[in-house]
């Protein structure tokens, strides 16, 4: 079995490379999303920014309460561009 | 935080790639420069970008500026030893009727004699170069394109450029915001900060859609307004296309990046200026419904995230850069309306010769605040987004 421990699915983002990113001085989870594209992925972010701040909480030692979580953006749910495109009548 | 540097040569007001890239090269140059940037790096419109790069426009000054700049690209990963996602996989510029061609032949004209690589195409030849495009869904009759036109990565490109900044002794201070400018017998004295003060000789204003307020500081008025343009991005697919498609009907721009993502945008119908952050689901069924007429293929693709970012915008969508006559130091990098990204590695560095080594090209003269002063304009045509 591997060593390495997933926080980021979507983008295949390793524990180890999101702390060698805040040692670099991404101490923010919007700075980490731009270094590393944390969160970017198709699940945006509702699987791994949680588990980010944890390690930001951890290696800066702030609390939870200090560190901002990106804002959620729409559409939410994957929605394809078909769908989108239709008028009420289609 | 930590006690800031009250001291430089140059303070820089923002954190975007212009703003970076300015960092590298002046403390390359040896001089002292404080960066002051209110959020993280990329925050602004450098991070919200459609990171495209072309040099197909309608003013030569445009596309001379944005030539020499693709050249910088191309040489900038092995300058700063580090990856910046450069892919030229071309422009092309959908070309869709009689007055559209005449304005596509004369912009051609005049950038084959800057020396471009560009051509016109036929319907048929469109669809050899981005297979999923419909000519007649979208009207086409033909098409610009140039090869040496693609894409860079705006978040690898900013960091790298910060990167070496540190390297060279720069300070970058994040999340530290201008508050005020000082200056004394018409020259630029000081900055003030929400972390004390900085004593200065020059002071850049690179802050993109603040820059207006950013002037305001010292009394001059810039006549940049900020509009609010939006952008969305699917779910990442197979690769399918290497060029960004665009029409400046249309206002439609889109392409694949290389992780797989299609990523465009599209002006939503009567959008006043203001800093207006909230996506809004016009965009999202205009830009929908355009992309699938365009290329048909992609109404299977999931829209994933949509988000917005403002344009800079001046009266003839053109830069300003230089200084402003009447005080000394105080230096324009602004007004980029919407393409100040792919313009960035030219202008930054007709900067850093006029700060660092006092050169004046002429192209800095053409693009100074001062021309706006009751002189009648030549607007850029050739915009998207």
């Amino acid at each position: 079995m591997s060593d390495k421990i997933f926080i980021c699915r979507c983008e295949d983002l390793t524990k180890e490379e999101i702390d060698q990113a805040i040692d670099e001085g991404y101490k923010t989870l919007e700075e980490l999303k731009c270094k590393l594209r944390l969160g970017m992925g198709s699940c945006q972010g509702r699987g791994c920014l949680l588990l980010a701040r944890r390690l930001l909480c951890q290696k800066t030692g702030k609390s939870t309460e200090e560190i901002t979580v990106p804002p959620s953006r729409s559409p939410f749910i994957p929605v394809s561009i078909g769908t989108l495109a239709s008028d009420k009548d289609e | 935080m930590n006690e800031i540097d009250h001291k430089a040569d140059v303070v820089i007001i923002g954190g975007g790639v212009n703003g970076c890239s300015l960092a590298y090269q002046l403390s390359k140059r040896g001089m002292k420069v404080v960066l002051c940037e209110k959020g993280y790096l990329c925050s602004g419109a450098t991070g919200r970008c459609g990171a495209g790069i072309r040099q197909q426009w309608s003013t030569r000054e445009n596309s001379e500026l944005a030539i020499k700049s693709i050249q910088i690209f191309e040489r900038l990963e092995q300058e700063l030893g580090q990856d910046i996602g450069l892919r030229q996989g071309g422009y092309l510029i959908v070309v869709h009727d009689k007055s559209d061609m005449k304005q596509a032949k004369s912009n051609v004209n005049m950038q084959k004699a800057l020396g471009l690589d560009v051509s016109i195409l036929t319907p048929d030849e469109i669809v050899d170069i981005v297979p999923i495009l419909d000519v007649n869904g979208m009207h086409a009759v033909g098409a610009t394109f140039c090869p040496t036109d693609g894409h860079v990565d705006p978040f690898k490109t900013t960091h790298a450029y910060a990167q070496a900044a540190i390297k060279h002794g720069a300070q970058l201070y994040k999340f530290t915001k201008v508050v005020g400018i000082k200056k004394k017998n018409k020259r630029i004295d000081s900055v003030l900060t929400d972390r004390g003060k900085i004593s200065t000789d020059f002071v850049i204003n690179a802050a993109g859609a603040w820059s207006k307020q950013i002037a305001e500081m010292v009394g001059v008025k810039l006549p940049n307004k900020p509009f609010r343009k939006e952008i969305l991005v699917t779910e990442r697919v197979k690769p399918l296309f290497d060029a960004m498609v665009i029409s400046f009907k249309d206002g439609i721009y889109f392409s694949q990046q290389e992780e797989g993502q299609v990523l465009g945008g599209i002006p939503i119908p009567n959008e006043k200026p203001g800093y207006l952050t909230a996506p809004t689901f016009d965009f999202l069924h205009h830009m929908a419904k355009t992309l699938a007429r365009y290329a048909p293929p992609l109404k299977h693709v999931n829209v994933i995230r949509q988000w917005t970012g403002y344009y800079d915008v001046t009266p003839d969508a053109l830069p300003i850069i230089g200084e402003v006559e009447g005080i000394k130091g105080f230096i324009q990098c602004n007004g980029f309306s919407g393409h100040g990204f792919m313009l960035s590695p030219m202008v930054t560095k007709i900067l850093t010769a006029y700060i660092a080594d006092g050169r004046t090209p002429h192209i800095l003269k053409r693009l100074s605040l001062s021309r706006f002063k009751g002189k009648k304009i030549v607007r850029e045509v050739s915009v998207v987004g």
